[in-house]
């Protein structure tokens, strides 16, 4: 049986969110689907809030203070990333951006990721369109064609039934066929390994 | 093992009272902490260079050899010396010329800079920071070992019977050091060359120290110089002393929260658990530093910074009484007694001449005396 991990990322700021009811909701859904194709799912959350002066620190050293460095392996090493952010301002919160900015150049090249976002209204919910989908595109993440924004009147759908149910699953089932279709996550490249030789360095050659 | 201070030469204001001290004060100020650290005790004064405000430090040979000239026995050196942007034709000439001027206590520390706008000021592009600083350095490395050199590269104009002057000191040119926060590439360099290797370890956390060093080591090994453990390291520190810890931390802190390079994040205490700082007794001082052979092995130089932030001179002096009275001594007994005895110390001129078998005037005459050729028809 392949082990698949999904790091799930919210960043809802409330305790409880809906933003982390949302990224449960995904988690779930693309956990029942890999599941069901046979895998054995680990999922790992990571709440930004509970990270949100390391990361501004590490904006201001350079380097990630321990718990965070913990969180920034924890999505360079999944199969699949389900990133959630409330809407502010039309686009993704100032923390679900700062974390993103600290995560390691090409961790998230080619992985398959699912973006959701809540607000307060409906007439937020293109912001996963023209803010987060086009972010992951920037960092050569693969965004599963269907985003799930939820607003208040979604959680006050009829349960199973309810649009955004079916969205969540149409989603989580799009996140699992990416993760199914490629061989398990070796995590992110080595920064302090030496990828060429002396005497490349010194013929001024790229690394072969 | 060589202890000693290296300063990055920075003009900030002081926090506690907003005093801003003038490029001249700042300049005499680094003199006096040189001459302050031979006075108590210390072996080596290192500076860094820089060529941007707030910083003073463009000119590193011009203030080594002011204070060579005013000290007898201090190890002069730089922290770091830029590989990248200077001619190193020019740091050929330059430390040989001060090697002369300091009869041998000169070594350096070559480095990139990390701050993009100085490489066009000078010709070069930060993007080439790495093959920079691999043919410069190649480039004087040779220059300091060969009399008469052609040579032809990427980054600056080929050279054809050239003589680098002065010749190195009596034939032995300065050790060089290769300092890198994270670029593996420049701790293969420092292992291929069987040059030193110099880990910042201030204001990073110690695993990067721990993985250059590492990686440093067991290419120096590879390279033929030595068993991993006899490769040459040196590492910063960062300290603050008051007889009371409690003392320590409370003077300390203002500067701590507005320095330039950490201040407005983490707080004192986190950054004193995720990085080298030691703010406290000098006795929490000597064991912080002890336990830094933990992660990097036995290594010959400890450098510490003392004079950022801000921090006035009185303060920054009566810091150098209490490391050189009471921390250097203590760490200068116990490393020693821990060290095994096929561990070497770092290079010095002395140690280098005697491994050459003794001085050799390297002087080259424009012709020839015995052949009455110029240098470059007598190869």
């Amino acid at each position: 049986m392949t082990r698949r991990t999904l790091a799930v990322v919210s960043a809802g700021l409330g305790q409880p969110s809906s933003t982390r009811l949302l990224a449960d909701q995904l988690a779930a859904a693309a956990r029942d689907e890999l599941v069901r194709r046979g895998a054995e799912v680990e999922i790992h959350t990571v709440e930004l809030r509970e990270h949100a002066h390391d990361v501004v620190n590490h904006l201001l050293t350079g380097f990630p203070p321990a718990a965070l460095r913990a969180a920034l392996d924890t999505v360079a090493g999944a199969d699949g990333l389900i990133a959630v952010t409330p809407i502010f301002n039309a686009s993704y919160s100032g923390l679900f951006k700062s974390f993103f900015d600290v995560v390691e150049k090409e961790a998230l090249a080619d992985r398959p990721v699912l973006i959701g976002a809540t607000g307060g209204t409906a007439r937020h919910s293109l912001a996963l369109e023209h803010a987060v989908r086009p972010m992951f595109a920037y960092l050569r993440a693969v965004v599963v064609p269907t985003a799930v924004f939820a607003a208040p009147e979604d959680w006050a759908g009829d349960g199973d039934d309810s649009a955004l149910r079916a969205r969540i699953r149409r989603a989580g089932t799009e996140l699992a066929e990416q993760v199914d279709r490629r061989p398990a996550a070796t995590g992110p490249a080595d920064p302090f390994a030496l990828t060429t030789s002396f005497e490349n360095l010194l013929a001024g050659r790229d690394p072969a | 093992m060589q202890f000693g201070v290296f300063t990055v030469g920075d003009v900030t204001v002081d926090p506690t009272n907003g005093r801003l001290p003038s490029e001249h004060e700042r300049i005499k100020a680094m003199v006096a902490i040189a001459l302050k650290a031979e006075e108590v005790g210390l072996d080596v004064f290192a500076t860094g260079e820089h060529h941007n405000p707030p910083f003073v430090p463009s000119s590193p040979t011009t203030l080594l050899g002011h204070i060579a000239a005013r000290t007898e026995r201090l190890l002069l050196s730089t922290a770091t010396t830029l590989i990248t942007t200077n001619d190193p034709v020019k740091i050929a000439e330059d430390y040989a010329m001060l090697q002369h001027l300091a009869d041998g206590r000169v070594d350096l520390m070559m480095g990139r800079g990390n701050t993009g706008p100085v490489y066009p000021w000078f010709g070069q592009d930060i993007r080439n920071g790495i093959p920079l600083a691999i043919e410069n350095y190649d480039l004087l490395h040779r220059l300091w070992r060969e009399d008469v050199v052609d040579w032809k590269g990427r980054f600056r104009t080929p050279l054809q019977s050239f003589t680098s002057t002065p010749r190195p000191l009596d034939g032995v040119p300065p050790f060089v050091w290769h300092g890198s926060i994270r670029s593996p590439e420049i701790a293969e360099q420092a292992a291929y060359y069987g040059d030193g290797f110099f880990a910042n370890h201030i204001f990073w956390p110690k695993e990067h120290t721990q993985r250059m060093v590492g990686l440093y080591r067991e290419r120096f090994a590879h390279y033929g110089h030595g068993s991993a453990d006899q490769a040459i390291v040196g590492l910063g520190g960062q300290v603050f002393m008051r007889r009371n810890s409690q003392d320590a931390v409370r003077e300390f802190r203002p500067y701590f929260d507005n320095a330039p390079v950490y201040g407005h994040g983490p707080s004192l205490e986190e950054f004193t658990r995720e990085t080298p700082l030691t703010v406290g007794s000098p006795q929490q001082v000597i064991d912080r530093t002890l336990g830094f052979r933990e992660y990097v092995g036995d290594y010959q130089r400890q450098l510490f910074l003392m004079d950022h932030a801000g921090l006035p001179l009185k303060t920054v002096l009566e810091q150098l009484d209490i490391l050189g009275e009471e921390v250097v001594p203590v760490l200068r007994k116990e490393f020693d007694s821990l060290r095994p005895a096929h561990v070497p110390e770092a290079p010095t001129h002395a140690s280098m001449l005697a491994a050459a078998g003794g001085a050799k005037d390297s002087t080259v005459h424009a012709v020839d005396d015995v052949t009455g050729k110029a240098p470059e028809e007598s190869r």
